[in-house]
């Protein structure tokens, strides 16, 4: 049943081998500036009359510039340069990648562009200034092989993302691309089913229940209309994977979308991307676009007299959307609320038919599994979490960006060893200012020094009252007040709540004044108390998963940050200094030199003091606002951090 | 496109006006073919058209599509994108993300405001020139903190940053102004 050469078509039309120069056009390196740099490269490569392939469109490969490529000292006959998603390393942005020699230049600006190109891609000479310095042994390294940043991780889902064009679905072919898909439809729904029950994969959208489970239970409804939904509505802030996946490697989530269809028999498949991810729903709808024209969806794919559709939907910014009944309902075009389960939504989903949702990073993870065998997809990971994860790495960490590495990494590993270390405000590595990791964003949890050893996999965090969650890490130091943090989600969530449910419409609200009345001075210990009880009523009363896990940060801080809670509600006192209303401005008798400036400035006459005499601060007065530690010259006013 | 030219007017005093803006939304129904299902992108194309979502255009789709106006509103209402109310010339959004968060985005937000003279309630400058708003998240997270204007992303901003780039704008609008006397 499968079409004759339809794979190699793709590739031929892809002769690839040339030197190729890749800038990273990943939502980070764009903001900081890639694609100036991007055509700064074909402009300046155009004057020095080299042979270059602008882009890798099937419709215009290798277009010539010049009658003759010279110069070239690899010997290769032409040159490409090409844009490229996310590559994760996304601080030192923007990257420009010398394939394939494997060099990988950070912070490369536009004035950059002229040297690389007449020492590098001329002379073969590395351009030092713009390699990256391993701040640890201050060597230089040339490209990702040398980076501990990458060395340490291991790429899968992640791997094409950053070399190959996510554009062109010729270059993805070139690299293996739909081969999973054909070999699905080479097998029945059943063997597709048991190879991805084999993997062991787990959804990597948070809950980690098993997708071959899931796929089974579809699979298995005698229905002639299914459908499948990507999960893509990546809401959950400080989290960054999926958007990098969609922007980086477009039709490996496309692929797994297919074999996920043809596994239940769906002929509709739906990507929900939030819509806060422009570049992520272009470059998806282009993938949409290109695998239609090539024929890998609509009618008859891959030879066989299956349909299979796509359409990408752009959400509408509710987070709640992320879970799977609310992501129905907004597909269907209502208010994106959830609705009890069961039904199933494999049983009974999209339009009332049997409907599986999977995250982006899941399907990408099944075209590996179908192309390499279950089997091989448990080497990495541990016997509960098989395979790699990838996370976002963000915060108070020396390199944020996007990582993967296989479950049962520690914690230690991620943070110091893959992220650099933990930072200060200012920006500087220190050794001693690590305090959490928030792991999960608002349904997770926190994590602490004492978890530094902790294998992240789902049962281990979840043991700890963390979760993977879609794998946001968000780095926190020590001038980060935990009770400000738990505060920052409940907020977040009391905002995102659907208002379905009561105790997590009120409850969550309630939980944000009591958290402030701690932030504020007002607090008892009955108010922590309260807040506990609170927190179980709401955990206990909602319906989905928002409102389950809403109390989540709230009872992870108060679990492993309960000392600083009581700071702020026995001794009215934030140890970081954070919580303004509970700053207590004093003057430094020591430093104050009598100027008076500060009584001056001071709007509420909170300051007094004799000329040429330290001065003081009424603390009924005072409205602690900081003008007077802004304007004193002698750093006199302490109590402001 | 304007935004003065494209607030649709409610009186029939400029037929033409009113006329062609309606016939944009007739067009997105008809592409989505007036199917309630496709409630959601339909908004989107129309608040891309208007910039947000008049009530009186509200009401047209839910006739045009033969659901209860409160369904459409509803929707409109249940989704933060949706805008019930104009928005000015420069959106300004300032990431309060998690990683955002810690690296201090509020000051950011508290100094921008302060620049233009608006609150969490009104959000918009009487010149319709800025609207300031918070977002949950724009991925961004490695340039954190971020602030976006229109599509201009400006990673690792700082307090007076964000003012200076809010400045320029001014002087940049203050200039065409001139200019147009």
């Amino acid at each position: 049943m499968i079409m004759p050469n339809r794979i190699t078509d793709l590739i031929a039309d892809n002769a690839t081998g040339a030197r190729r120069v890749v800038v990273c056009a990943g939502t980070g390196c764009v903001a900081n500036g890639a694609y100036k740099v991007y055509q700064a490269f074909l402009d300046q490569l155009k004057q020095t009359g080299l042979t270059v392939a602008v882009e890798f469109r099937p419709e215009s490969m290798f277009e010539k510039t010049c009658e003759t490529n010279h110069n070239l000292e690899s010997g290769h006959g032409s040159l490409a340069v090409t844009k490229s998603g996310c590559q994760g390393f996304c601080q030192m942005g923007p990257l420009v990648t010398v394939l394939p020699d494997g060099i990988l230049y950070n912070k490369v600006r536009p004035g950059d562009v002229d040297e690389i190109i007449h020492s590098t891609l001329l002379k073969n000479q590395l351009v030092d200034r713009l390699l990256f310095v391993d701040p640890a042994t201050s060597a230089h390294c040339k490209g990702t092989g040398e980076i501990p940043f990458y060395q340490r991780q291991q790429r899968f889902v992640l791997r094409d993302c950053g070399t190959i064009d996510p554009e062109s679905i010729g270059e993805y072919c070139a690299n293996g691309g739909y081969e999973a898909a054909e070999k699905a439809f080479g097998m029945t729904p059943e063997q597709v089913v048991q190879e991805v029950a084999k993997s062991g994969l787990r959804g990597r959208g948070g809950g980690g229940f098993p997708t071959g489970r899931k796929w089974e239970a579809a699979r298995t409804q005698k229905n002639a209309q299914k459908y499948v939904i990507c999960n893509a509505d990546e809401g959950d802030p400080g989290a960054f994977m999926n958007r990098s996946v969609m922007e980086g490697n477009p039709h490996s989530v496309l692929e797994g979308l297919i074999i996920a269809a043809r596994a239940i028999g769906a002929n509709q498949t739906y990507v929900y991307v939030r819509s806060e991810y422009p570049l992520a729903v272009k470059r998806m709808k282009k993938a949409v676009a290109d695998a239609t024209a090539r024929g890998v969806l609509g009618d008859n794919v891959f030879g066989s007299t299956l349909s299979v559709n796509c359409q990408v939907m752009e959400g509408a910014g509710a987070f709640v959307c992320g879970e799977e009944t609310a992501m129905i309902a907004s597909i269907e075009g209502n208010r994106g609320m959830p609705r009890p389960k069961p039904p199933f939504p494999a049983q009974s989903g999209l339009w009332g038919k049997p409907t599986i949702i999977n995250n982006v990073e899941t399907l990408a993870h099944v075209v590996r599994i179908i192309r390499d065998g279950g089997d091989n997809f448990r080497k990495l990971g541990t016997a509960t979490s098989p395979g790699t994860k990838t996370f976002a790495l963000t915060g108070h960490v020396a390199n944020t960006g996007l990582i993967e590495v296989p479950f049962g990494t520690t914690l230690r590993e991620v943070v110091m060893n893959i992220g650099g270390g933990v930072t200060n405000d200012a920006g500087a590595r220190t050794g001693e200012c690590f305090k959490a990791v928030q792991i999960g964003g608002p349904s997770g949890g926190c994590l602490t020094e004492d978890h530094l050893e902790l294998p992240l996999d789902f049962d281990s965090l979840r043991g700890v009252g963390a979760m993977v969650g879609s794998g946001g890490l968000v780095v926190v130091n020590k001038q980060t007040c935990m009770v400000g943090m738990a505060r920052f989600f409940m907020e977040f969530t009391q905002r995102e709540s659907c208002g379905k449910c009561v105790l997590c419409r009120e409850g969550t609200k309630q939980m944000l004044a009591l958290l402030d009345d701690v932030m504020e001075g007002r607090a008892t210990l009955d108010t922590l108390k309260l807040l506990e009880h609170l927190a179980t009523a709401v955990q206990v009363g909602s319906l989905c998963g928002l409102g389950k896990t809403a109390p989540n940060p709230v009872l992870s801080t108060l679990r492993h940050f309960r000392a600083e809670y009581d700071s702020h509600v026995l001794h009215k006192c934030c140890p970081t200094g954070r919580c303004k209303a509970l700053r207590k401005p004093e003057i430094d008798a020591s430093k104050c030199k009598g100027c008076g400036l500060c009584a001056r400035k001071c709007a509420v006459g909170a300051i007094t003091g004799e000329k040429k005499q330290p001065h003081h601060i009424d603390q009924e007065k005072c409205i602690k606002c900081g003008v007077c530690a802004q304007v004193c010259k002698f750093e006199a006013v302490v109590g402001f951090n | 496109m304007s935004l003065l030219e494209t607030k649709p007017q409610p009186t029939g005093n400029e037929p033409t006006s009113v006329g062609r803006q309606f016939k944009a939304v007739c067009a997105t129904l008809a592409k989505h073919g007036n199917q309630p299902a496709r409630l959601i992108p339909i908004l989107q194309a129309v608040q891309d058209e208007y910039d947000y979502l008049p009530q009186d255009v509200l009401n047209y789709i839910a006739t045009a599509l033969g659901v209860p106006p409160a369904r459409v509103f509803g929707v409109a209402t249940f989704y933060a994108h949706f805008a019930l109310e104009a928005k000015g010339k420069y959106v300004v959004r300032i990431c309060d993300g998690t990683a955002c968060h810690v690296k201090q985005s509020i000051p950011i937000l508290e100094a921008v405001r302060k620049k233009l003279k608006v609150t969490a309630e009104k959000k918009t400058t009487p010149d319709m020139l800025f609207t300031v708003e918070t977002v949950a998240c724009l991925g961004a997270c490695g340039l954190a903190p971020v602030m976006v204007v229109n599509d201009e992303v400006h990673g690792q901003v700082t307090p007076a940053a964000a003012v200076q780039i809010i400045e320029e704008i001014q002087k940049q609008e203050q200039a065409a102004k001139d200019g147009a006397k």
